[in-house]
């Protein structure tokens, strides 16, 4: 059994956070346990609910599938990071509007994966969105609603960037 | 000018949801968030056989492992005596096995150490040796003579018989019948699979001598005093608390060895333990759905006049019988199945059968067996339809039960509160526009193009229950709420259920809101803490609505009956000359002379009359004078593609009635997310077993549930039918949909299919049986 622990350095939402870590540590239980950002969740372990998705290094990424030495180095966005100053982010608010949530425990990793998605496609279409959460699985809420928590967060992002361009 | 007043946001408001800023920001409060100082970790040895002798069991390797805490088999619990606990129906089961195990996945011996990644460690260091068994994973078989016996103690595989309805009465309708149709069906065996898998984090404090478990249950009152019963640790030292729950879906009411072993090691170690189960382990090893197979028949005359209904079951109950139903139930409701339909007599039967299979039984968003009872009659109606050569549609509008029968008295005995049921058909025929569609099929037919259009005009049976009919292990299936106003007018209310998504922190507020006129914001609702909420039955089978909700609605209604006598006192007035309207008192021809809820809230601790109790608050155990009965139509449209097999589903329209709505957008959600079940259910899932009862389906990777991109957008409508007897005149609706929908996806597909002669197809309807059919018929893409 390796116990090596290494050395790691993560900018966590923002902040440095470093530490010694067993080389076998998966992300998500540094997260979780070490970080104790209980917000990314576990709901496999075959990678492929989602529920752990995180953004490391502008990228999501399911934490469960990956060790946490290999985010040494890189920025790492969980759902704890999102809301600024105690204003939701606009996806956060999309799923609160439009009821894209029931249990919640999918959530804050369907959240990540469309922060991803914005990130990348400011104005997805619905099979766009669609495809861009399909490596999220939800089991209450049908999915309808999510993807227009996600149109209503697109649609309020670009307001927001159109009018920070205007300044 | 004055403030504006708060609004209230009663019923029939669709806010948003109380429950829903600490999800989105991921300060949920699930049970693996869970972390007590000194906390261990439980992992389990599963058993790789599906029915095996155990010949020997070494844990010295495991023990010898630095950071193992514990290592805990069937022989260190048969002394506590809970190597065996007992099932909600009256069986028992094992926690951990003494002699042998009897399905694959088994729990054989529990490892604590004191981080996940040691316990795991230490799991593949436990030696056990097996001596295989003969297995039986059919329940067909199983019921056959001859068949290996998987519990001896019983003496045959046979769990129970059990049968509804006049037998003689729907022989002779059926000798008498110009025309029998018949079907086959197998509804293949389920998961849930919730987000979240079970688990707890269990605390004995040995100076209190107090057992606190928070773990993942939806009916934590129930557990407690079947863990007291069981144990011998006086009730009020045990505590069992639910915090969030990632979902449950019925998956959740059962007591798994998990929790048992996790408190033992709890006791034994001294120190708090978590146990979370791998999804891996979860899947193949908790509580299943469905998996029955059933033969359902019905007579009708020419014209189509369905006159009886005929169904025989083989149900698979796994090694031990603990499906979570009401204990006059074996086969929960099955009962229901005459559905919407006015039939003479009915005459049900079921065998439940015990294989080396896991238990469970009742599962999946949740209905006690309702979802089974709608399938059959609602894939029999269409077989019926298909073989007269009538519409489906007009078929089921020509046998529903009329509005002016109800309440209507069933074959089957079951008295139906309210119905009308030819709205909600028509409603979802104009929304697809029924009649062009089977235009268009039938000129697609000529061009040698497959589509479907499928209906399910379901009856559903939710709300358990009225204390004469239902209870489980004793326990009458009321429901609770305490409601208590504090001095400023704000309250908290707490109540017997414990929501798992369902959204009951707003839809309780609602519901008080509504009684008392106390903004829903001013409302804090508790549930899932047996030591500070009142004694109830819990969450599951849609029942929270017509029991806790109702329960919630009269305590309410108590308050305010307290609340006019304070009110009388502050206005000097006499109590019959007070009027309520929401939010306050006044004297009648009087406005201006009025008091509000927040003032005799506050009256109630500084100056109550000198005949009344100070403190404004009650309590109420609601025992429902009878089920509710939820309905809708649903019509699928589906295409096929001739080259692959995949049945594309083009639109899903669901028209449901649930009574009057609380929160419609919470209303919505549940209906759409039992819908993506139900397509789930009709399109991708199965967990199958080999005859050495290997399981297939046990993870995410080989049990496929749905994603965004194969799930339709559901369209959806409504009827308001209101229950007469709830006190609001609302319904549950959770299991609607799962219910009802699974029929409509199977008559779309058999539809496109039927002038083939196909008359049925078992779920799931995955590509490859389709264009089996395809290629047994000729047909192939162009």
């Amino acid at each position: 059994m390796s116990m090596t622990k290494m050395h790691i350095r993560v900018n966590v939402n923002g902040v440095e956070r470093e530490g010694d870590v067993q080389a076998r540590l998966l992300l998500v239980h540094f997260i979780r346990e070490v970080l104790g950002l209980t917000g990314t969740h576990i709901g496999c372990d075959t990678s492929n609910c989602g529920a752990c998705t995180v953004v490391l290094g502008g990228k999501a990424v399911k934490s469960c599938t990956l060790f946490a030495v290999q985010a040494n180095g890189k920025k790492l966005l969980t759902v704890e990071g999102l809301a600024k100053e105690g204003k939701l982010h606009p996806i956060q608010e999309g799923f609160w509007e439009k009821h894209g949530l029931q249990c919640g425990f999918c959530t804050p990793g369907m959240i990540m994966a469309a922060y991803h998605l914005l990130q990348k496609n400011p104005n997805p279409t619905e099979e766009e969105i669609r495809r861009g959460i399909s490596g999220n699985l939800c089991r209450c809420t049908g999915y309808v609603k999510i993807v227009e928590s996600v149109q209503y967060a697109a649609e309020k992002m670009r307001v927001q960037e159109a009018q920070v361009a205007a300044r | 000018m004055t403030a504006q007043a708060p609004i209230i946001h009663g019923m029939g408001h669709a806010v948003k949801r109380k429950e829903d800023p600490r999800f989105i920001q991921g300060r949920g409060n699930y049970v693996d968030d869970v972390n007590l100082p000194g906390m261990l970790y439980l992992d389990i040895v599963r058993s790789p056989y599906a029915h095996a002798r155990i010949t020997s069991i070494n844990v010295e390797k495991a023990k010898a492992l630095p950071g193992v805490a514990a290592v805990i088999t069937g022989k260190d619990l048969e002394p506590l005596g809970l190597a065996w606990i007992p099932t909600l129906m009256n069986d028992k089961q094992m926690v951990l096995p003494t002699e042998k195990v009897v399905y694959q996945y088994q729990e054989v011996v529990g490892v604590v150490a004191e981080d996940r990644y040691v316990a795991a460690d230490a799991v593949p260091l436990v030696e056990v040796e097996y001596e295989p068994l003969p297995v039986v994973a059919d329940p067909r078989e199983a019921l056959k003579q001859g068949a290996t016996v998987v519990r001896p103690d019983k003496g045959s595989n046979l769990a129970y018989h059990w049968e509804a309805g006049d037998k003689g009465a729907t022989e002779s309708l059926f000798r008498d019948a110009d025309v029998v149709a018949r079907e086959e069906f197998y509804y293949p065996r389920l998961h849930v699979s919730y987000m979240e898998t079970v688990g707890c984090v269990a605390h004995y404090d040995a100076i209190s001598g107090k057992l606190t478990l928070w773990m993942t249950t939806q009916a934590p009152h129930a557990v407690r005093t079947v863990a007291s019963l069981v144990t011998k640790i006086p009730e009020n030292k045990i505590r069992i608390i639910s915090p969030d729950i990632g979902g449950g879906f019925g998956g959740k009411v059962y007591v798994y060895p998990g929790y048992i072993v996790a408190a033992v090691a709890s006791i034994l170690t001294g120190k708090p333990v978590k146990w979370i189960n791998d999804r891996s382990d979860d899947q193949p090893s908790t509580a299943f759905g469905r998996d029955c197979y059933m033969t359902a028949e019905v007579a009708a005359k020419k014209d189509g006049t369905m006159l009886a209904l005929r169904v025989k079951t083989i149900g698979d109950h796994g090694a031990f019988f603990g499906d979570a139903n009401p204990s006059k139930f074996p086969f929960g409701l099955f009962s229901i199945c005459t559905g919407s339909y006015d039939f003479k007599s009915a005459f049900v039967e079921v065998d439940g059968a015990h294989t080396n299979k896991p238990p469970g039984g009742i599962t999946y968003r949740c209905s006690f067996r309702v979802t089974e009872a709608v399938y059959a009659v609602e894939r029999i109606v269409d077989v019926l339809a298909h073989k007269l050569g009538i519409d489906p549609a007009q078929l089921r509008i020509k046998n529903f039960i009329a509005p002016d029968k109800f309440p209507y008295k069933s074959a089957l005995g079951w008295t139906y509160d309210s119905g009308n049921y030819l709205p909600a058909l028509r409603k979802a025929m104009e929304k697809v526009g029924y009649e062009q569609l089977r235009k268009e099929q039938e000129e697609k037919r000529k061009r040698g193009e497959l589509m479907g259009i499928g209906i399910s005009s379901f009856t559903e049976i939710v709300g358990a229950g009225p204390a004469h009919t239902f209870d489980i292990l004793g326990l009458k299936m009321f429901d609770s709420c305490e409601i208590r106003i504090h001095p400023t007018g704000k309250a908290i209310a707490r109540f017997g259920t414990k929501a798992q998504g369902q959204g009951h922190e707003t839809t309780f507020a609602q519901i008080i809101a509504e009684e008392l006129g106390i903004p829903i914001d001013d409302i804090t609702v508790e549930e899932g803490d047996t030591d500070t909420c009142p004694y109830g039955l819990g969450t599951y089978a849609s029942r929270s609505t017509p029991t806790a909700g109702a329960a919630g609605a009269m305590a309410s209604r108590k308050i305010r009956e307290k609340a006019r006598k304070i009110a009388a006192h502050l206005l000097e007035a006499r109590e019959e000359d007070l009027v309520w309207e929401p939010g306050k008192f006044y004297v009648r021809g009087s406005p201006g002379k009025a008091k509000t809820i927040q003032e005799i809230a506050f009256a109630a601790y500084t100056n109550y009359p000198p005949d009344v109790e100070a403190g404004l608050e009650a309590v109420d155990y609601y025992n429902p004078p009878n089920m509710t009965y939820p309905f809708g139509s649903y019509i699928c449209v589906v295409d096929i593609d001739k080259g692959t097999g995949e049945a594309k589903i083009r639109r899903f329209m669901a028209v449901d009635d649930c009574g009057n709505r609380i929160n419609p957008l919470i209303v919505d959600g549940q209906i759409h997310g039992a819908l993506a079940m139900g397509f789930g259910t009709a399109m991708l899932e199965e967990i199958k077993y080999d005859e050495n009862g290997n399981v297939f389906g046990a993870n995410f990777m080989d049990y496929l549930i749905p994603t965004a991109v194969e799930t339709p957008k559901w369209e959806t409508d409504q009827t308001v039918t209101p229950s007469p007897h709830h006190p609001l005149g609302a319904k549950g609706v959770g299991e609607s949909a799962t219910v009802g929908s699974p029929a409509a996806f199977v008559n779309a597909v058999v539809d496109a299919l039927a002038h083939l002669g196909v008359t049925h197809i078992d779920m799931p309807l995955n590509p490859w049986k389709i264009r089996k059919i395809l290629r047994d018929n000729g047909i192939q893409a162009e």
